[in-house]
């Protein structure tokens, strides 16, 4: 890992268990601050669940035990002094299938800062507006804010979902497959808001697509069952990574 | 060859199936308005009876019917939405306290209805009723220890509580955990993720459930038997206090307990007709509520 770079998240020692299932095996990381991370591996290595375990989404599943630190802003996330509500707001996430909730766009992106407290219609037409900018779905949608999200194609769904959690101003911004179900074109756009959003938010992007780490991402961790293999410089991991395993994965041949 | 056999007389027997439910419907219908046809009248649904019950109308009992069901909705809605939401978003699936009250709602709704009515007479009358009356009564005169409206919608509300927990708990496991997630991510509580995401997403099924337990309790006479209802009364029910007539019950005395039984047959039929005109609109208003949520949620 370089050193002249700010780190946003150091994760250390996390052990995660499914009841007696252990799902991530003393995964230590830092993850650097206004880069994007990417996270691969084949099916049901971990990555997904660490992601999740960065703004403790896995808080809601029942019997999921976690060991081992994730600091944030110094503090450790699982400290019993940290207000989930609060890192939520900090760490936002999209998911995998678009979530929008059956309300107008407006309302979708309108959600976070409202139930924070924000009332004033100006102060929310403007959030709106720009949340909508920075998630390039503006031009598209700005003369039907009062339309329901889920009139909305796929692509155009997601890029709703991500103006709903940049609404909330966050820092970091968790991304579990965010263009899976998308269409080359949807997925484009995607790719092309990811490195537009890494300029002002640290992104932690999971998935499946080679090529699509190696285009967003600046760097890559690989997960094996549970374990940590690799993290390093994408340009690095793609071209030299250090282990076998890890170019055997890269290359297609097993996963 | 066998295959196509077996699958079109799946088809034809499935086919005899449904016939023979909606005959034995529309069966019942027709029987039950040619039967009633003579007297069906505005004079009828706005009258009182007269001459022994041998004549006149039911305006009574439609009035009793629906102060019956409006108190017991107010009792059985908000408890039995407040436990369905209990069950499906806070309690531990695995729990053993969980499990009681799911073993609890279950067991209510296979309870006989009569066995309601005996239990809100030990219960609400001879127990609070008694107790109130003896705190609260300053000659000692009873006043709540009596079959009332009260007491009567309290224990049709009981009987009614497990349909409205079932069908809100129901709609409730509707509501995608995606859509829960979007909203816990974005930094929202248990509470608001509730409140903004899952009632909103669920509320057609929280009023189909409503009205589906009021049709329910609109047709039900078991429980109310010994706990409030009345043969006849000259005035409406005005006090919480107050005994009151019913439309299922009407039937029931008119048809078994009137000293000219065959007199009283149109009057029978007659209301029965408009009960089941009650039942049918609440169940068509149902339907109705849970498609305009559907068109104004995919709009």
């Amino acid at each position: 890992m370089r050193m002249d770079l700010q780190t946003e998240i150091i994760v250390e020692n996390l052990n995660l268990y499914y009841g007696k299932k252990k799902a991530l095996n003393n995964v230590s990381l830092s993850i650097p601050e206004n880069k994007v991370t990417a996270l691969i591996g084949p099916s049901g290595c971990g990555k997904s669940t660490f992601l999740r375990t960065l703004n403790r989404m896995n808080d809601l599943i029942e019997g999921v035990k976690i060991e081992g630190t994730v600091l944030f802003d110094d503090r450790n996330i699982y400290d019993n002094s940290v207000d989930v509500v609060e890192l939520r707001k900090r760490i936002g996430m999209i998911f995998q299938k678009s979530n929008p909730f059956p309300k107008s766009i407006y309302e979708n992106v309108a959600f976070g800062p409202k139930i924070n407290g924000v009332s004033n219609k100006s102060q929310l037409d403007e959030i709106v507006e720009q949340s909508l900018i920075r998630s390039a779905l503006w031009d598209e949608v700005k003369d039907d804010l009062n339309k329901s999200g889920l009139a909305l194609s796929g692509g155009q769904q997601q890029r709703l979902c991500i103006a709903r959690a940049l609404a909330v101003n966050p820092e970091v911004l968790l991304m579990d497959e965010p263009a899976s179900a998308l269409d080359p074109i949807s997925t484009t756009k995607i790719e092309d808001l990811i490195y537009e959003l890494k300029k002002k938010y640290t992104i932690i992007i999971v998935t499946h697509n080679m090529q699509q780490a190696a285009r967003v991402s600046d760097f890559t961790a690989f997960f094996y069952m549970g374990d940590l293999i690799e993290f390093t410089d994408t340009r690095k991991m793609f071209t030299a990574p250090d282990l076998k395993q890890t170019e055997d994965y890269i290359r297609g041949r097993f996963g | 060859m066998n295959n196509k056999i077996l699958g079109k007389s799946i088809v034809a027997v499935s086919a005899l199936a449904v016939i023979m439910i909606v005959s034995a419907l529309l069966f019942i219908l027709l029987e039950i308005y040619l039967g009633g046809r003579s007297v069906l009248s505005w004079q009828f649904l706005t009258g009182n009876p007269t001459e022994g019950m041998t004549e006149g109308g039911i305006f009574p009992a439609i009035v009793g019917t629906v102060l019956l069901v409006l108190i017991m909705s107010v009792a059985c809605v908000p408890i039995g939405t407040i436990t369905a939401i209990y069950l499906n978003e806070y309690a531990s699936k695995k729990s053993f306290f969980t499990k009681m009250i799911r073993f609890a709602v279950n067991t209510l709704s296979g309870v006989p209805a009569i066995v309601f009515g005996l239990f809100g007479l030990g219960f609400f009358i001879q127990f609070i009723g008694t107790e109130m009356d003896r705190m609260f009564s300053a000659d000692g005169s009873l006043l709540w220890g009596q079959p009332n409206i009260l007491w009567a919608s309290l224990t049709m509300a009981l009987l009614t509580i497990p349909v409205v927990i079932v069908s809100v708990e129901e709609s409730l496991k509707t509501v995608p955990n995606d859509l829960r997630g979007g909203g816990y991510a974005l930094g929202a509580t248990k509470w608001q993720v509730i409140r903004k995401i899952v009632i909103p997403n669920s509320i057609s099924g929280i009023l189909t459930g409503s009205i589906l337990a009021i049709g329910r309790g609109a047709g039900e006479v078991a429980p109310i038997l010994f706990t409030g209802v009345a043969y006849f009364l000259p005035h409406l029910p005005e006090k919480l206090s107050d005994q009151f007539m019913n439309l299922g019950y009407h039937i029931y005395v008119m048809a078994t307990q009137s000293p000219d039984v065959e007199a009283t047959k149109s009057i029978q039929y007659a209301t029965a007709f408009v009960l089941l005109a009650c039942t049918f609109s609440l169940s068509f208003i149902a339907i109705i509520i849970r498609y305009q949520f559907r068109k104004k949620i995919k709009e």
